[in-house]
């Protein structure tokens, strides 16, 4: 390794040399108040008025073009013709106007907010304890409680298998702060590592599942090398390129993977030596526990493999933020700089973050393969990174209990918006918007310190670095 | 006269065209505070950041007698400096704002606490060496804590410390990392009279516990009153080598410092006014 770091203040062999203004770095001066003048104040009534007008302008250029010029095809079938429908929008640049200036007049005049008190916060942080509890009583109850349909399991486990992905990622992205757009790739390794190994040398799931882990890990800290010097967008790129290799050697090497056609008959775990299969039969689970033959014993069992393993996700990822690597990803996180000079092997301590990370992509990627009984590289897409990211900073950078919710509303949400068709992207990109306009830094944003002398105080999520 | 703990031999560093260091040699003696003095831009920073393994030099020798004996800085990687007792501060403060002022402490004791875990499965399950160890992390940071007057902050974020608390952290935290030698780039900067004033006892009493240190420093009174030897750079030469009293009679000192003002926020009037 070169003594230069590509980042942040200290510039390459060749560069600039160190900046030497002594002016921190903005992120730097989150502990001193910035003084900010507030904004003149201006008439307004007026203001609303000329703001809500250039909204309805710009809607104007937008809506004529998308709206109030339509082809269609000639009568004779011959030939197109162009239709305007300028009532429309006239409509629609009335109702921005309208909307627009509605908005303005509620900023305008609305009660100041009231400051929020003491007690208030006091409530919700007592009623956020419980949120964990409960929500984790519920997932373990859940194939228990009368009116738990088929339906309802397997979108538990699909939500389960997305919480696991979401904290397995949280590592490399959430306490590391090591934007990875290409984690599917881990999931994918997983799933082919399984689907491979059952399928060619016998070997059973449980025997399988460490080794994709480990298959996974392996390809992380492959990824890892190459990527140590590069930060944010830089990152972000070097990764999603990854994901899209894996993807692609999948699809194109036909004689190991079956390419477009991907791998099918793969087995289906087994509890303890029985096996679920659908007859009954000697050997059987239903059999051994003199239990009428279901199809639902697969699903529920299924439902509290995936189960395990987003808990055992969770309890190493809670155990490692306690412990000197943990605390090392997220002070790699806050500052690389001061890392390497406290001594800490940056190469290491970010490597660690992408394997144990990918370990954890890898177990999902198992468990699914195991589920599905089928794979194939159409479901190893970048929109799968895209939805795990998604996840991940929805629920809140570094946060096991907003990932888990995070989860919870993206792959839930859109599974309870089937109804609504075609409108459900709609409805879910809406959403999205909201959940960041209302919360930027994720639906639960304060980091709770991983160690303290007296009572332990959560931390603003202003003052937390979103890593590089 | 003691034992150097910190021995510079010509070194030399370019960016490109530019040579930013020439043939500086120095020694920094073992219990001394040695400060680096010059106008901005005479390559004080990248002697520091050269020294700690921020950049390796064009040509040159650093050496230190650390620990385990004699050490080739310049050819050791950057996070084996700070193993080999080499700690620093930097111009730009540079703590973790999102962690504690105890977990900023901790992470400076990371190398000796990731050793009693065991690759981390020893303190997963919670043994009681790891423990131990944790323990006693604590409490050297609670040691430093004091000595800092940060005690009762220590559960709040370090980026919502003030400005001078934040300086002072830094060099709690760099101290954490147990060093024989602390470079301290530029500590009072930005702090007031009061503050300089008790950042000179900081550094006395970081001395009186056995560490060398080397100082980067604009204002004049603390480098004058605290230093036992004042190196001077100017143009990425040295000028002047000697004990304070020495560098403030050196006539190309002076005329460096008043001679050519052009950039040089450190007028020659604290270094002549200092007592």
């Amino acid at each position: 390794m070169s003594g230069a770091n590509s980042s942040l203040g200290v510039p390459h062999e060749g560069g600039v040399p160190h900046n030497d203004d002594g002016v921190p770095d903005p992120g730097e001066l989150s502990g001193i108040p910035r003084s900010s003048a507030p904004p003149a104040p201006r008439p307004p009534m007026a203001h609303s008025l000329r703001d809500a007008g250039m909204a309805a302008l710009v809607a104007l250029g937008l809506f004529v073009p998308l709206v109030g010029l339509r082809t269609d095809v000639g009568p004779g079938g011959g030939g197109l013709i162009i239709r305007t429908r300028w009532a429309d929008v006239a409509i629609l640049v009335g109702l921005v106007f309208a909307g627009r200036l509605l908005l303005n007049l509620w900023t305008t005049f609305r009660p100041a907010p009231k400051p929020r008190t003491a007690q208030r916060s006091a409530m919700i942080a007592r009623v956020g304890t419980w949120v964990a509890p409960v929500l984790l009583a519920y997932a373990v109850l859940l194939p228990m409680l009368p009116g738990t349909t088929r339906y309802g399991l397997d979108l538990g486990i699909l939500v389960l298998t997305y919480v696991m992905l979401g904290w397995g990622l949280n590592i490399v992205v959430g306490l590391a702060g090591l934007l990875d757009l290409g984690y599917v790739a881990f999931y994918a390794v997983g799933a082919y590592s399984y689907a491979l190994l059952s399928t060619t040398f016998g070997l059973s799931f449980w025997v399988c599942l460490p080794l994709a882990g480990l298959l996974a890990a392996f390809w992380g800290v492959l990824l890892g090398f190459p990527v140590l010097r590069l930060r944010g967008d830089y990152l972000a790129i070097v990764t999603l390129a990854f994901g899209e290799i894996i993807r692609v050697v999948l699809l194109n090497w036909v004689s190991l993977t079956g390419g477009p056609n991907g791998i099918s008959g793969i087995p289906r775990p087994s509890f303890f030596g029985l096996s679920f299969s659908a007859g009954g039969g000697p050997g059987s689970f239903s059999d051994f526990f003199g239990l009428e033959p279901s199809p639902t014993h697969r699903v529920v069992f299924l439902y509290y493999v995936i189960l395990a393993l987003a808990l055992l996700t969770n309890w190493v990822t809670i155990r490692l933020r306690r412990q000197p690597l943990g605390r090392a990803w997220e002070a790699l996180r806050e500052d690389e700089i001061a890392c390497r000079a406290l001594g800490i092997n940056v190469t290491n301590t970010k490597l660690t973050a992408f394997a144990i990370g990918a370990m954890f992509g890898g177990f999902a990627g198992a468990f699914f393969a195991t589920r599905q009984a089928f794979i194939s590289p159409e479901s190893f897409t970048f929109i799968e990174s895209a939805i795990i990211l998604a996840i991940v900073v929805l629920g809140g950078l570094g946060s096991q209990l907003g990932v888990a919710i995070a989860a919870l509303v993206m792959i839930g949400g859109f599974e309870a918006f089937r109804d609504l068709e075609e409108w459900r992207m709609l409805v879910f990109g809406g959403a999205m918007v909201v959940i960041m306009v209302w919360r930027p830094r994720g639906l639960v944003s304060s980091r709770t310190p991983s160690v303290s002398l007296g009572k332990r105080r959560a931390i603003a999520a202003e003052l937390v670095g979103q890593g590089r | 006269m003691s034992a150097p703990v910190l021995q510079v031999r010509e070194l030399v560093m370019r960016f490109g065209g530019l040579t930013a260091v020439n043939q500086v040699s120095f020694n920094a003696r073992a219990g001394d505070i040695t400060a680096v003095i010059g106008p901005n831009g005479a390559g004080k920073t990248t002697v520091f950041n050269l020294i700690t393994g921020f950049y390796r030099p064009s040509a040159g020798e650093i050496l230190l007698h650390g620990r385990s004996g004699e050490r080739a800085l310049h050819r050791t990687p950057g996070h084996r400096i700070a193993q080999e007792g080499v700690a620093r501060t930097f111009q730009n403060i540079r703590l973790f704002p999102g962690m504690t002022v105890l977990e900023n402490l901790l992470v400076a004791q990371h190398n000796r606490l990731q050793a009693s875990t065991f690759f981390g499965i020893g303190a997963a399950l919670g043994l009681g060496r790891y423990r131990a160890a944790e323990r006693a992390a604590v409490d050297l940071a609670k040691h430093w804590l004091e000595a800092t007057r940060l005690l009762d902050r220590a559960d709040d974020a370090a980026g919502s410390l003030p400005y001078g608390a934040q300086r002072r952290l830094e060099i709690a935290r760099a101290m954490c990392t147990e060093p024989v030698l602390l470079c301290l780039d530029e500590p009072a900067a930005g702090l007031n009279p009061r503050e300089s004033e008790e950042l000179s006892e900081l550094i006395r009493l970081i001395r009186a516990s056995g560490c060398s240190i080397l100082l980067i420093e604009h204002d004049m009174g603390v480098v004058m009153k605290i230093s036992d030897r004042v190196v001077v750079l100017d143009h990425g030469k040295k000028i002047a080598d000697g004990t304070p009293a020495e560098v403030r009679a050196d006539e190309t000192v002076i005329a460096a410092y008043l001679g050519e003002g052009d950039e040089d926020d450190t007028p020659a009037v604290p270094l002549e006014g200092a007592a």
